[in-house]
């Protein structure tokens, strides 16, 4: 286990927000949006934000609230209640347009509520999908942003103990000041079963917001995505073991470099001569 | 002083019972309402006692007789002493000696009963409840011999005189015990108390359709019943025991212990922690409220007993800990309905296990196993494995099957069922398209517009789920015209036929062993001679138990040629394959494995092949390693052993009709039939 690490950039300011809650509960908020299913495309709740809430559920003395930032309709109701079926009273809709930018939105509704610690999927299952929220928010927030989680240990004087997932079963130890946000790995414990009861009694609370438009967006073209070419693992292996390794290993990277203390003119000349050997820029 | 003593001793056991009664039957009312017909039901109870109560006793014939003798003449000796003895009629000119005479007759039967019951309580059978049942029989004769002893005097056959009063006051006492027994236990909790529950169940019986009135058979009324979804009041199953309806508790109450369903359970067999004489054992400690600490049968596989407690409104299955019985029972059961088969309490195990399930699913979101995964994919996807729904018909691209969608009205729909999906029921379905062309049969199949029936979803407690996937299944059919469904599996067969009728879904559905054997009834298949070894056949449960049909696969397996060696347990008493009710995706662990038993019986016969009519069937006992049978679907046998109609067999009463489709593929044939 390698020794613990301060994650950079925490803000001193973040012990304050203790003082929030007197009873000693941990006030957490789970992000969570309407998911896609990768065969049939039907909304549901998404699969890492759906860790997320079973994250949350597994702190001990949590007091834990959903947070969805979007449009109410048949699909995304249904998808949002698979949420509450988890075993929730009630989930806080942050009312958004179809086509808003809802960072904003967000990021009011959390420096309002200030919740410790907020839990979030690595990138949504529709739409832009391109895991930039998180990071958006924490730096709107001045908050501490740790990717990629496993688990959450423990949380001791607004100080968390994080359990980072790496690339083959690895395992990093975190340490965050709160408030911070983070965000989950496929590797954290897989959700509960959404049940049909509470999903139904559970209630959907609207709270209106502030629109602001999404200015990139519209100027962007969007196509149906196309699978893209992959390149081939060729294993060249003696023994079963062997094939048994390459088979679990994940992309190491074992011949990348480095670079610090560079020039971003070194920087980009490393990056333009790897491009042309790998074959991308020809 | 008998003549003053006996009317208290009566009177008093009378009283006592009744007070006994009202408190039975509050405890009975703390369940929810259910719409009983009170009336016509304690019209219907004398015949649903004798006819339908006694078709099931009388498979064990010495039992059966034993029951008519005890039972018979504990009914008519309790009546005549109350005439004899409590009113005082044995002293009376005119009625005296008929009555009395008729009430040693009665007596002397119920000993002669009793005499059996005590024979069998010698060395009981493992699946009989020991405890106080083993005390009935002493009881029974302590009854019965008193009221005999008793009587003669007032006959006059002795003396009134004879003996002393010692010996009249301890005849006395024995009688009290006798009707301690018999009238205080009957409504007090004692072993005895399955005559008076169980009068009452027969009478207020949840599904008053299963029994035959003097018109005709009942029907089989397997569905289950449907839960209310909109309301959101309604209770999504059974949480506490207050929450099945009075008239379950009742029938709960009825159980007699006898046993017949552990013997023939096939989950209680593979060692798995079910025994559903225990299950309903614990219903009733719940409605009474208590610890199963009294229980005196066998206990679930690997649970002691007197480790779990409950109460009416107590949960009977904790999120955490223990409560009155442990998830992981209820969902060791097949489904597979044997236990209410050979319940001679006509009671519903199947009905009650399922609320329970439908709760842990619906409330508790506790479904074992891979049970969350397959109900998501169900949701996601309209099939349990989570297969592109678009890829239904990748097995049929050469087949070129014709679509419900492009011709819109045929005589039968072919529905295929899950099995598409699975690479070894796709030869059945093969086997059964080239049966019914070579038949020439107008038929089309739903394609992609196909979804699971809901049938794994509803036995895994998903009501939500199962009624998402029938509403939409009868709309799509609703825009269709055919005469019947067709289908080769027998759990799409049950829920089309009896569980989406109450979604209003009415469909003449047949199963393909049905259909064959009605197409080679009318002259439109011919088969070659088999040459194969010996076969045997495996009911599936939800063709047989379920539906009643057993006859058809035989008569297409004798059409082929085929002499069945039937296994012990066939018919009415197979035995589960083990792939009923979701039981191979909640996969609770047990000593063996059903369908290990199910190929073992198989060898017993010594046959070389084992015919099947139900996809889940096949693959469980396919899934056994080193069987010594082969296992085929009929449809399979069938379509292996067709021939052109043979050419000396074209007379003029043939009635086959070559459809339009087939008649010019098939010129010669046509030729010999003119």
């Amino acid at each position: 286990m390698r020794p613990d690490a301060q994650a950079p950039g925490a803000p001193s300011t973040g012990a304050q927000a203790t003082s929030a809650q007197q009873d000693g509960a941990l006030e957490v908020a789970v992000l969570v949006s309407v998911g896609r299913h990768p065969v049939t495309g039907r909304a549901r709740r998404a699969d890492q934000d759906a860790r997320g809430v079973e994250l949350a559920l597994s702190l001990a003395g949590a007091r834990i609230s959903l947070l969805h930032a979007g449009a109410l309709d048949e699909e995304s109701e249904s998808a949002l209640r698979g949420y509450l079926g988890m075993g929730f009273s009630a989930l806080t809709l942050v009312e958004q347009l179809p086509g808003a930018d809802v960072v904003p939105a967000l990021a009011d509704r959390l420096s309002a509520a200030r919740p410790q610690l907020v839990i979030a999927g690595e990138r949504a299952e529709q739409g832009e999908g391109s895991g930039m929220l998180p990071y958006l928010l924490a730096e709107r927030l001045g908050w501490p942003l740790v990717g990629g989680l496993a688990a959450v240990e423990k949380v001791e004087n607004g100080v968390a103990t994080l359990l980072q997932a790496l690339p083959r079963g690895q395992r990093r130890r975190l340490q965050v000041r709160l408030p911070a946000i983070v965000t989950v790995d496929a590797a954290a414990a897989a959700a509960r079963q959404s049940a049909f009861g509470p999903a139904q009694r559970g209630e959907i609370e609207a709270e209106s917001a502030a629109v602001e438009w999404d200015e990139a967006q519209p100027e962007w073209n969007v196509t149906p995505a196309r699978k893209r070419p992959k390149r081939l693992k060729i294993v060249k292996a003696a023994s079963a073991r062997d094939r048994f390794k390459a088979a679990a290993a994940k992309a190491e990277g074992g011949s990348g470099q480095v670079l610090t203390d560079v020039t971003p003119e070194q920087g980009a000349e490393a990056i333009f001569k790897l491009l042309k050997d790998e074959g991308v820029l020809r | 002083m008998l003549e003053t003593l006996l009317p208290i001793l009566i009177f008093s056991a009378l009283a006592l019972a009744v007070i006994g009664a009202v408190r039975r039957i509050r405890l009975w009312r703390q369940g929810r309402p259910a719409r009983v017909d009170l009336l016509r039901g304690l019209a219907a109870m004398p015949r649903r006692y004798l006819v339908d109560l006694h078709h099931v006793v009388a498979r064990d014939k010495v039992m059966s007789n034993t029951h008519v003798a005890t039972a018979g003449g504990f009914v008519a000796a309790a009546v005549l002493m109350i005439l004899v003895h409590g009113l005082g009629l044995g002293s009376s000119e005119r009625m005296g000696p008929i009555l009395g005479g008729l009430l040693l007759l009665a007596s002397a039967a119920m000993f002669v009963g009793s005499l059996f019951v005590a024979k069998r309580r010698r060395n009981p059978p493992a699946r009989l409840s020991k405890g106080p049942w083993m005390r009935l029989p002493k009881s029974l004769m302590a009854f019965s011999a008193s009221v005999f002893l008793l009587t003669l005097p007032t006959l006059g056959i002795l003396p009134a005189g004879t003996g002393s009063v010692i010996l009249a006051l301890a005849l006395a006492a024995v009688l009290v015990w006798g009707l301690g027994e018999m009238f205080f236990g009957m409504t007090w909790g004692g072993p005895m108390k399955h005559a008076f529950a169980g009068a009452l169940h027969l009478a207020f019986h949840r599904r008053p359709e299963r029994f035959s009135t003097k018109g005709g058979e009942g029907n089989r009324s397997t569905g289950l019943k449907a839960l209310n979804l909109d309301d959101s009041k309604a209770p999504l199953g059974v949480e506490t025991p207050s929450d099945f309806t009075w008239n379950q508790l009742l029938g709960f109450d009825a159980c007699v212990q006898c046993g017949r369903c552990e013997a023939m359970c096939p989950a209680f067999a593979a060692g798995q922690p079910l025994n559903p004489k225990k299950l309903i054992q614990d219903m009733v400690v719940g409605l009474a409220g208590g610890s199963d600490a009294h229980y005196a049968g066998s206990p679930y596989p690997g649970k002691p007993v007197g480790e779990h407690a409950g109460s009416p409104h107590g949960p009977i299955v904790a999120r955490e800990g223990q409560a009155l019985v442990d998830a992981e029972t209820l969902w060791s059961c097949t489904t597979c309905r044997a236990c209410v088969e050979e319940c001679p309490m006509m009671i519903e195990h199947v009905d009650a296990i399922v609320d329970m399930r439908r709760f842990l699913t619906l409330e508790h979101g506790n479904t074992p196993g891979k049970g969350a995964e397959v109900l998501d994919n169900l949701i996601a996807t309209d099939n349990p494995g989570g297969f592109d729904p678009g890829s239904r018909m990748h097995w049929a691209a050469d087949l070129n099957l014709p679509l419900m969608r492009d011709l819109g009205q045929v005589d039968v729909l072919l529905w295929l069922g899950d099995g598409v999906f699975d690479m070894r029921n796709q030869r059945t379905l093969r086997a059964l398209v080239k049966v019914l062309r070579a038949a020439g049969v107008d038929f089309a199949v739903l394609g992609n517009e196909e979804r699971d029936s809901g049938d794994v979803a509803r036995r895994l407690g998903d009501e939500a789920t199962f009624q998402s996937l029938a509403k939409r299944n009868i709309a799509t059919l609703s825009q269709y015209r055919f005469q019947c469904i067709v289908t080769c599996d027998p759990h799409s067969f049950h829920v089309l036929k009896n569980e989406y009728g109450e979604l209003g879904g009415v469909y003449e559905v047949r199963h393909h062993s049905t259909y064959i054997a009605e197409l080679f009834e009318a002259g439109r298949l011919h088969f070659a001679p088999w040459k194969g070894g010996s076969v045997t056949y495996h009911d599936p449960c939800y063709l047989g138990r379920y539906n009643g049909e057993y006859e058809a696969p035989r008569n297409v397996l004798k059409a082929l040629g085929i002499d069945v060696a039937e296994m012990q347990r066939s018919g009415f008493r197979s035995r589960c394959c083990g792939g009923g009710g979701g039981a191979p995706i909640t996969d609770i662990p047990g000593k063996q494995r059903i369908p290990d038993m199910r190929m073992n019986d198989v060898k017993e016969t010594g046959a070389e092949l084992v015919a099947v009519g139900c996809p889940q069937c096949t693959a469980m006992l396919e899934g056994v390693v080193d069987a010594t049978a082969e296992v085929r679907d009929i449809a399979e046998l069938v379509a292996d052993a067709l021939v052109e109609r043979p050419a000396g067999s074209g007379g003029g009463s043939d009635s086959t009709r070559a459809p339009q489709s087939a008649a010019g593929a098939r010129p010669e044939m046509k030729e010999v039939t003119s």
